[in-house]
């Protein structure tokens, strides 16, 4: 059973490009596929499409679900469907599993048709840049000359704010959600943390453990519990789990004692069970990587100078990952340019993750945002 | 802040000239920016801390951007923008000199417009017991957002001790232009204010 404002059923499909890529790293990706979904119908004049760009462990599965699985429900599907602030009676919305990942799209998992073999640790290191340039390749294959908006949370909002500079004539509205534009000292250091227990997790094999018919499960889950710790606000951790005792007491072991234990092991075991151990490392590399105001002296304004679209800026009040005065950066280079910008800073509890709940003035401004774009 | 007194938007809309850069401050639902926007072409920003406020304001087609005005205005450039508005909303704000001073920083001039507490109406009030509610002050005095109370002549005061030019003031009595007598006679103020040289 499926909600009157769920997009209902979908299939995700294959987009196969054959001209190389050139990526940023210098390297070259002789083709490569990638996996999407959309939602809504693109109008006569195709100028209602909405890019949806994912974070660190999205997919191109963003709404709606798999007809066979009845959990699978889209990571952003309280946003996208029939009459929800993204709404798919207007927009034609389009989801995609971003180049290295494992979802379907040509990733480390893949298999290098140089050497028959699974690409693993010879997958060649993905930006920002690179993914937004697939994403242009799957816009021309759809036939979508220009989005009516590019959105993204996070690595996402990256993304979108990416478009605005490499594709200025081909974005109307970039909407970027707790984002920043290049992560701090203190941001690439988590992610650096989360590498190395990867990178040190004797099943990783250099990256090549897929031959060994193995993953590194540990590195991964410990990524992943660190992840998760830096998404959720120390508030909302204490009201999700506060110290309450699973035996209502303490018993003296390293077994899950405490309520938060039990939550990051949970979430750690779930990832590692699925996610690919080559995807998080490029993936955290493509974050740290991000910094379009490097080429210019670290002047985002002028970075910026580029960018034509029109841009909504939110951040949350207890986001500590990425925080709002970054976003208030973006608002202020694109100020500078005078660009038209809107910012809002959300009230909610619940950290960096707020980016994916309902919170109603969250959703009242994306809302209020969509409906204002003209098609 | 108050949007029904549409007279002082008149005002402030005859201050400034087309295709400037134009930043108002407590924009509420942004239908004076809008206003700006249609008649004189601006380069609007408003600037709100509601969150039902900020939704209308994007609504109504303005950029709008969420704020806490008590912290002042820093991020925003110096001489950015042509005008820096604040309609109805300085007698909210505790930062009071604060925020005049950042308004000159970001704006080559601000435009102010407050209710005037010396109104007569107001005086007759006090005189017999009680808080002024009215056109141009609706709240009670246990509900009200406002948290400074000021005349015309204190404000001109205030201008006179901070260095700040005032180059025009039009005062009114529920729309009605008041020239005599302003601080007895009109409930609301504009000014246009600069820096001196």
């Amino acid at each position: 059973m499926t909600h009157p404002q769920s997009v209902g059923i979908v299939t995700p499909q294959v987009a196969r490009f054959t001209e190389p890529l050139s990526l940023r790293s210098g390297g070259t990706l002789p083709g490569f596929e990638l996996v999407y979904e959309t939602y809504g119908e693109l109008n006569a004049a195709r100028s209602n499409a909405v890019l949806v760009c994912h974070a660190l462990s999205g997919s191109h599965h963003v709404a709606g679900l798999h007809a066979d699985d009845p959990a699978s429900v889209g990571w952003w599907d309280n946003l996208i469907g029939p009459g929800k602030p993204l709404d798919t009676r207007r927009f034609f919305v389009i989801g995609v599993n971003n180049l290295g990942g494992c979802y379907g799209s040509t990733g480390p998992r893949s298999i290098n048709p140089a050497t028959g073999r699974h690409w693993g640790a010879d997958f060649p290191f993905i930006t920002v840049e690179d993914w937004v340039a697939a994403q242009a390749r799957l816009a021309d294959h759809l036939g979508i000359e220009r989005f009516a908006a590019v959105v993204g949370g996070s690595l996402g909002g990256m993304q979108a704010i990416s478009w605005t500079l490499q594709y200025p004539d081909r974005i109307a509205h970039a909407v970027a959600v707790a984002s920043a534009p290049k992560l701090t000292a203190q941001n690439i250091a988590f992610n650096e943390v989360a590498r190395q227990a990867i990178l040190t997790d004797p099943d990783f094999h250099g990256g090549h453990f897929y031959e060994h018919g193995v993953v590194p499960a540990r590195g991964l889950k410990l990524a992943r519990m660190l992840g998760h710790i830096t998404y959720l606000s120390d508030d909302s951790m204490a009201e999700k789990f506060g110290r309450s005792y699973r035996h209502g007491k303490a018993v003296y072991s390293y077994d899950v004692e405490f309520e938060i234990e039990s939550y990051l092991r949970y979430q750690g075991d779930k990832f590692a069970s699925h996610f690919d151990a080559n995807t998080y490392l490029l993936t955290t590399k493509a974050l740290d990587y991000f910094d379009p105001a490097f080429e210019h002296g670290g002047n985002l304004a002028a970075s910026l100078a580029r960018s034509t679209a029109d841009f909504l800026i939110m951040s949350f009040t207890t986001d500590w990952r990425f925080a709002p005065i970054r976003s208030r950066e973006i608002v202020y280079a694109l100020l500078h340019n005078r660009r038209n910008v809107s910012y809002a800073e959300i009230e909610c509890a619940a950290g960096h993750d707020s980016f994916l709940l309902d919170d109603p003035h969250y959703h009242a401004v994306l809302r209020g945002y969509f409906d204002r774009i003209k098609l | 802040m108050n949007t029904s007194y549409r007279y002082d938007y008149e005002v402030i809309t005859g201050w400034i000239t087309p295709g400037e850069k134009v930043l108002d401050l407590g924009c509420g639902d942004g239908s004076l920016l809008k206003h700006l926007m249609e008649t004189r072409q601006v380069q609007g920003y408003g600037v709100e801390n509601d969150p039902d406020n900020l939704v209308t304001s994007l609504a109504n087609g303005i950029n709008v951007i969420q704020m806490d005005l008590e912290k002042g205005l820093a991020g925003f450039e110096d001489g950015f923008f042509d005008h820096v508005i604040m309609s109805l909303s300085l007698q909210a704000i505790h930062n009071t000199q604060g925020i005049l001073t950042e308004m000159l920083r970001v704006g080559r001039e601000a435009v102010v417009s407050f209710p005037n507490f010396g109104y007569w109406r107001h005086r007759q009030s006090i005189l017999n017991g009680r808080m002024p509610v009215s056109e141009s002050l609706p709240h009670q005095w246990f509900n009200t957002p406002n948290v400074r109370f000021f005349t015309i002549a204190d404000f001109d005061a205030l201008c006179e001790i901070n260095g700040i030019a005032v180059r025009e003031r039009l005062a009114f009595d529920e729309g009605k232009l008041m020239v005599d007598e302003p601080n007895f006679l009109a409930s609301v103020a504009v000014y246009r204010l600069g820096r001196h040289n």
